[in-house]
């Protein structure tokens, strides 16, 4: 990873981490709503909402429905990011 | 600042132990999970237990028109309807066209069913606005526009609340006003999960809710206590002198501090009550209030005055003292961050709100907190002031005279008293279940007790009224004696309102009792301390007044010879 997307892994980790309350938790490109407790269709929206805060971006209504795990999430806020 | 929605959901977790619990059913026509979890650490932020029974989206009008529902069978203190204006747009977007005028009558008619379906108390939302821009500003010209319907059914919510006293409109309209669209909705959210509120906005709707059931619950503000410098006016009074203060709309910022002080008279003039709490002398601080042409506040707009040099938390403490009401229910404003805090740290439960360092942000920032909510409007609450500015003006006399008795003395208090009779008797058993401290047997009266004691020759009844060159406070005493044989009276109740401590009615009390003892040929008075956790304050009553102790291990009993009584100084004529 380069150092901007080790960066943004990082800061997404910390949202994760904050939101779900859990201290240990860590995050891999393969990550989906299966493999964390709690992450539901409300507390994604949750999620949403927190990323859009901390790297100050907005996501269109196709994205937030479509990602399928967190390596495509992360595709979605660098690309934001970047631009 | 409001709790974020991350906050509210994390006050979930806070010991609630002490808390009243409330119920409360919430019924929505869009997803309002999040209101609901909100709503709850809202509850807990503000002292209760939001016992929540939440209808599934899609069932409002079934859970609510059903009287045998799960949500009638909950039983709520107070049902919160949000219904939201993506579904009304909706709603209108499939109507024929020559129907959409009816969509507001439609609409409220539903409102209306509830209402007389509804046993507990309702808490209805009304209809941020969408505007859908099909006719741009000409929709107010159009009848049938979705503009034109929404703000109707706003306007025909207000006019059936003031109908219905358990309707409740909760504002989300105002809210939207004062956030902003674009700050209340989120479209992309919305669009994948039915959530009509952003995520930002949950937390404000969930407080305004929540303000109108503490408010009905008996807790909101009921005084504004005021700083003077930069906060009333610009500048600083003692070095500026009254002239060069900033006020009106000559001098400098003057116009943000006179459409402060209008706020602050609309509040005083709806009942609450305003206190000045300032470092000044008081007669430079007075100045502005009777000189300055631009000063809205005048002196007789103000409950309790208190400017001098003191720290503002004991002055704080004393304009409680005077009003009598609790610090949660007082609002402190002022400009100064130090003073701020210092009140804050001294005084936790007043509200301090973190007034903005531009005064011209003052009241836009104000208007947000939303802090006066209130579940009652008279036309007397107005009067209010006077009530309190008497009691002031008796407690600033007594700082001026360093003689207790001077000041008593030019109190010119005059008693009336009277046995019990049909007009005072619903004021002596009012004032026999309320009066918890001044009381020497705390035996509790109904009106019923009254009437009949009134008319038993074994009992002798004494109410005792106070008023003074200030104003009256009304029946304040009340005595009963028992005749006990021909030689004694026991003294079966004697209770007085703590309004009136220290201005020597005791003596006066006394003095009546045995007068009557006296022209009745008794030779005893006796009197019984039968403690309980709150009279303490008149556990040596009777030894105060010269009684003497009775050798009984299982009373507290007193006795007064009639022969040697002394009448007491009291400076209170009988009327």
């Amino acid at each position: 990873m380069c150092m901007e997307t080790r960066e943004i892994f990082n800061q997404l980790s910390e949202i994760f981490r904050d939101l779900f309350e859990e201290e240990s938790l860590t995050l891999t490109p393969h990550t989906t709503a299966i493999d964390v407790e709690g992450w539901d269709s409300l507390s994604h929206i949750q999620l949403i909402v927190a990323i859009e805060k901390k790297f100050k971006i907005k996501f269109s209504s196709r994205e937030i429905l479509s990602w399928k795990n967190v390596g495509e999430l992360m595709e979605s806020i660098q690309a934001k990011v970047s631009s | 600042m409001i709790s974020s929605f991350k906050t509210l959901q994390k006050n979930l977790k806070k010991d609630t132990t002490l808390m009243p619990t409330i119920k409360v059913a919430l019924a929505g026509d869009t997803a309002t999970q999040f209101l609901a979890t909100a709503l709850k650490g809202m509850g807990i932020e503000k002292g209760c237990i939001i016992d929540l029974f939440e209808a599934e989206y899609n069932q409002v009008e079934r859970q609510l028109l059903d009287s045998t529902s799960e949500l009638y069978a909950f039983a709520a203190d107070y049902i919160v309807v949000f219904q939201s204006s993506h579904k009304l747009l909706s709603l209108f977007n499939k109507m024929p066209t020559g129907q959409q005028q009816g969509l507001a009558d439609e609409r409220l008619a539903f409102i209306k069913n509830i209402c007389s379906a509804v046993q507990s108390r309702l808490i209805c939302c009304n209809y941020p606005e969408i505007d859908d821009a099909v006719f741009g500003s000409y929709s107010n010209k159009v009848e049938s526009s979705f503009i034109y319907q929404i703000r109707k059914l706003n306007l025909s919510l207000m006019e059936l609340s003031m109908k219905i006293p358990n309707l409740f409109i909760c504002d989300i309209a105002a809210l939207q006003n004062k956030l902003g669209r674009d700050v209340m909705f989120h479209p992309a959210v919305y669009i994948g999960s039915e959530m009509v509120l952003s995520l930002d906005a949950v937390p404000y709707v969930a407080s305004r809710i929540m303000d109108i059931v503490c408010a009905i619950q008996g807790k909101f503000k009921k005084c504004l206590i005021l700083d003077l410098d930069n906060t009333l006016w610009g500048g600083v009074i003692g070095d500026d002198g009254y002239e060069k203060i900033e006020l009106g709309h000559e001098l400098g910022i003057g116009k943000a501090f006179t459409e402060f002080q209008q706020w602050a008279l609309k509040l005083k003039n709806r009942g609450i009550i305003l206190a000045i709490c300032s470092k000044n002398n008081q007669d430079t601080a007075k100045e502005p209030f009777e000189k300055h042409p631009e000063m809205v506040l005048r002196l007789n707009d103000i409950a309790v005055f208190m400017a001098n040099w003191d720290n503002k938390a004991d002055n704080i403490r004393r304009i409680q003292s005077i009003l009598n009401i609790g610090f949660d229910s007082m609002v402190f404003l002022d400009d100064n961050p130090f003073e701020r805090n210092m009140v804050r740290e001294n005084i936790p439960e007043i509200t301090v709100p973190e007034l903005p360092e531009d005064p011209a942000d003052y009241l836009e920032y104000l208007y947000g907190l939303n802090l006066f909510e209130t579940a009652s409007f008279s036309s007397t609450d107005a009067d209010r002031t006077k009530q309190y500015q008497i009691e002031s003006l008796r407690v600033t006399t007594q700082m001026n005279f360093t003689n207790e008795d001077d000041f008593l003395k030019s109190l010119q208090m005059k008693s009336e008293v009277n046995p019990f009779n049909s007009f005072n008797t619903p004021r002596v058993s009012q004032l026999s279940q309320r009066s918890n401290q001044f009381n020497l047997r705390t035996v509790r009266y109904t009106e019923a007790d009254i009437e009949r004691m009134a008319k038993d020759t074994h009992f002798q009844s004494f109410s005792f009224t106070l008023s003074d060159k200030f104003g009256d406070n009304g029946l304040i005493c009340a005595v009963v004696l028992e005749k006990k044989g021909t030689e004694t009276v026991f003294i079966d109740t004697w209770f007085m309102s703590c309004r009136v401590l220290k201005r020597g009615m005791e003596h006066f009390t006394l003095n009546t009792i045995v007068d009557y003892a006296k022209q009745h040929g008794f030779r005893f008075v006796i009197g019984e301390y039968i403690p309980t956790s709150k009279n303490s304050m008149v556990e040596d009553h009777y030894l105060k007044l010269g009684f003497i102790p009775v050798d009984d291990p299982s009373r507290h009993l007193f006795r007064l010879e009639v022969d040697r009584y002394e009448t007491k100084v009291c400076h209170i004529t009988a009327l």
